[in-house]
């Protein structure tokens, strides 16, 4: 037993930190949310570098064919610095979703970056996410098992919470595969997982921008997170993070070794990371006062997005369900 | 990263099940704390070190077999799905051991440890006073040397086994905390210098035992009044005047991983969720929820605790990160046990395991440092927030 992540996956995820950490992606976050994907996208270029699209491709179709636990790291950094764009999708889902249905001719394209794809899946799923920079649009039914093409995204996106997130009604679909439903199951699993990863990310690092606004601010001669009232806060919120980390681990060695276990670890390690998530996005709000209620700070695209994840690919009630079934 | 405890943990676990299994009493001891109870607890601690299972985790010298600490978390594991009897021994496996282990001379060792395993001894702990709980530093019980050793003085509150216990274990100020001129002006330093961690005997000239009734209606813990105890140079833990050091490395054991392993709260949880299947109402999906919760935390603290074996085995230590531990143990307890009794609906007022365990759950995030003091570490060290005012 060794439940650690090996110095290769801290090695990556470090590296990733560091690439996101220069990239000015708070600067890609509002000009996505305006409208304007350029910059995001080239961020999207440079995590293509470190092989981030690549993780769930196969290696024989051009990919890295990563140990779910790779994936859990990458996306824990995606949302560490709340990258925008289809990442759940593009980078994680689809490329299961078609390798698992053996149609591979795009996954080298995903591999390298070129090509980004998104994924409807409802009910849980409902709206093509960032259908508009995406050259790949699919749909799967997990009660019938099916996969389908959706036609290009061509009417005006719903406004999500999170202003990053353009979500498209999907309109028809071409059918591309049938009776898959074990493909479809798993894709949902993947894409359940590194939404968890997301969120959990995005609570360390509205974490750190929270501990670092409380060292930095001083009130009544004072930094404020020497007042208990503050202090405590976020020690609640570390804890919370702490404790979906290993459920998150866990879950990946579980889909990794196809456990019968994967789905209930996967979705109690989304309910956990969705509630320590959250609980972070309060928090930094709190500490930051009216500073952090103003689109000039960082925290709200941070927050934003955290809400709007706790509701995607599943809910909290969709997957405490899941558990309970699970335990019965 | 794999979760596969392997086949020595295995084989292991299917021992522990099997013995426990076969030499479980029929019918649950009576209350620890009281002085049948005590015996029957005392009597069950011999039958685990005659099966070698009392502290598997020590080397065989001293009662154990040497056994990983994820064997332990096994044995754990089974212990408290069995439902096997509260370790009236506890603050001597747990919190005086490992301080024994670090700090005991061979002497020390080799004499308190055996005595330990077979609850021959059982050690009631001796930190809190009446001026110091919270901030233990401001221990104001005396140690004044006297030919061959030391004479206690002073009061000690809050003392757990002492009712029922043989021995103690607890800090006593060997210099004044206004001299240590040579500790330099920082005052904690300056507190923490000059105390040193003594063993002594609850039954010596001097020792008067008031045990406390607790919120259960049980002695579970006293005052204890020290009137120039003698205790000898061989009772003397680690070196005088570094008291706090040694205490230290007992508090993170008290408050991680050895005193409450996962396995207590994993069998809780899956009891809870037993109850809920029997008990609860489909519709009430608010309930349902929570015991999900409860679940899941219990389950992320299992991870949890083997992710620290792990940091364990790679040399590191549990220091500050025991903090979170603690923290999640003592609420998830109490989560569970209030949830539990809201299942139980009119009846959970009747008292049963449930009602039992919910009293004891209480005091969880009070023992082994308020969860304040917790939340106020996690702040400075783990997090490095601004030291606050104290």
């Amino acid at each position: 037993m060794r439940f650690a992540l090996d110095a290769e996956q801290r090695q990556f995820a470090d590296s990733l930190h560091e690439l996101l950490a220069d990239a000015a992606v708070p600067t890609a976050v509002r000009l996505w949310a305006d409208g304007d994907p350029a910059a995001g996208l080239a961020v999207w270029k440079q995590l293509a570098e470190l092989g981030v699209p690549g993780l769930a491709v196969p290696e024989s179709a051009g990919g890295l064919g990563a140990h779910p636990v790779d994936l859990v790291v990458a996306f824990e950094q995606l949302g560490r610095h709340a990258v925008p764009g289809p990442v759940v999708e593009s980078c994680a889902a689809v490329p299961t979703l078609l390798a698992e249905i053996g149609h591979r001719d795009c996954l080298a394209a995903l591999a390298d970056g070129e090509l980004l794809a998104t994924l409807v899946l409802p009910p849980h799923v409902p709206y093509a996410l960032d259908a508009d920079v995406a050259g790949l649009l699919l749909t799967a039914d997990p009660a019938a098992g099916s996969v389908g093409l959706l036609d290009s995204a061509g009417t005006e996106p719903e406004r999500s919470v999170d202003p990053t997130r353009r979500l498209f009604r999907p309109g028809p679909a071409l059918p591309l595969a049938a009776d898959v439903p074990g493909a479809v199951a798993r894709a949902f699993n993947v894409g359940v997982l590194a939404t968890a990863a997301q969120l959990v990310g995005l609570g360390a690092g509205l974490l750190e921008m929270a501990v670092a606004h409380a060292g930095r601010r001083e009130q009544f001669g004072r930094p404020i997170g020497a007042f208990q009232a503050v202090a405590h806060q976020l020690a609640d919120v570390h804890v919370g993070l702490e404790l979906a980390r290993p459920l998150l681990h866990g879950a990946a060695v579980a889909l990794g070794s196809r456990s019968g276990t994967a789905t209930r670890d996967i979705s109690a390690a989304k309910v956990a990371a969705g509630t320590a998530a959250y609980r972070a996005a309060r928090t930094a709000l709190q500490v930051h006062g009216a500073l952090g209620y103003t689109l000039e700070h960082d925290v709200a695209f941070w927050l934003t997005k955290a809400r709007a994840l706790i509701g995607a690919w599943g809910t909290p009630a969709v997957h405490r369900a899941r558990v309970r079934e699970a335990l019965r | 990263m794999d979760l596969d405890y392997g086949g020595a943990a295995e084989s292991f676990r299917a021992h522990v099940r099997g013995w426990l299994a076969a030499s479980l009493p029929a019918e649950p001891l009576p209350p620890m704390d009281t002085a049948e109870g005590a015996a029957a607890h005392r009597e069950w601690e011999r039958r685990l070190a005659d099966a070698r299972l009392s502290v598997v985790s020590w080397p065989a010298e001293y009662g154990g077999r040497g056994a990983s600490l994820l064997e332990w978390l096994v044995f754990e594991e089974e212990y408290h799905a069995a439902g096997a009897p509260g370790r009236i021994g506890q603050n001597g496996l747990f919190l005086l051991a490992p301080a024994l282990f670090e700090h005991g001379t061979p002497e020390q060792r080799a004499r308190l440890l055996p005595r330990i395993a077979r609850a021959d001894d059982v050690w009631a702990q001796a930190w809190s006073e009446p001026g110091a709980g919270s901030d233990l530093a401001a221990i104001r019980c005396r140690a004044d040397r006297t030919g061959g050793g030391w004479l206690l003085n002073g009061q000690k509150t809050w003392s757990s086994r002492a009712p029922v216990g043989d021995r103690a274990f607890g800090l006593f100020r060997t210099e004044s905390s206004a001299s240590g001129t040579s500790i330099g002006t920082d005052p904690t330093a300056r507190r923490h210098a000059g105390l040193t961690y003594f063993l002594f005997d609850l039954h010596a000239p001097g020792v008067t035992v008031r045990p406390i009734t607790q919120l259960d209606g049980r002695a579970g813990f006293a005052e204890l009044f020290l009137d120039d105890v003698f205790v000898p140079d061989a009772d003397v833990l680690g070196q005088v005047g570094e008291g706090w050091s040694v205490a230290m490395r007992t508090t993170s054991s008290e408050r991680g991983l050895s005193l409450r392993s996962p396995g207590r709260f994993t069998a809780a949880a899956d009891r809870l969720v037993r109850l809920w299947h029997d008990v609860g109402d489909p519709a009430d999906t608010a309930l349902a929820d929570r015991v999900t919760d409860a679940w899941i935390t219990a389950r992320a603290y299992q991870l949890r605790t083997l992710a620290t074996v792990t940091r364990l085995a790679d040399g590191g230590a549990l220091g500050a990160e025991s903090s979170i531990d603690k923290l999640t143990w003592s609420e998830l307890d109490l989560a569970m046990h209030e949830t539990a009794l809201d299942l139980l609906g009119a009846d959970a007022e009747l008292m049963g395991p449930w009602a039992d365990g919910w009293l004891f759950a209480l005091a969880g995030p009070i023992y082994a440092g308020t969860n304040e003091i917790q939340r106020g570490v996690v702040a400075e060290r783990l997090l490095g927030l601004p030291r606050g005012r104290r």
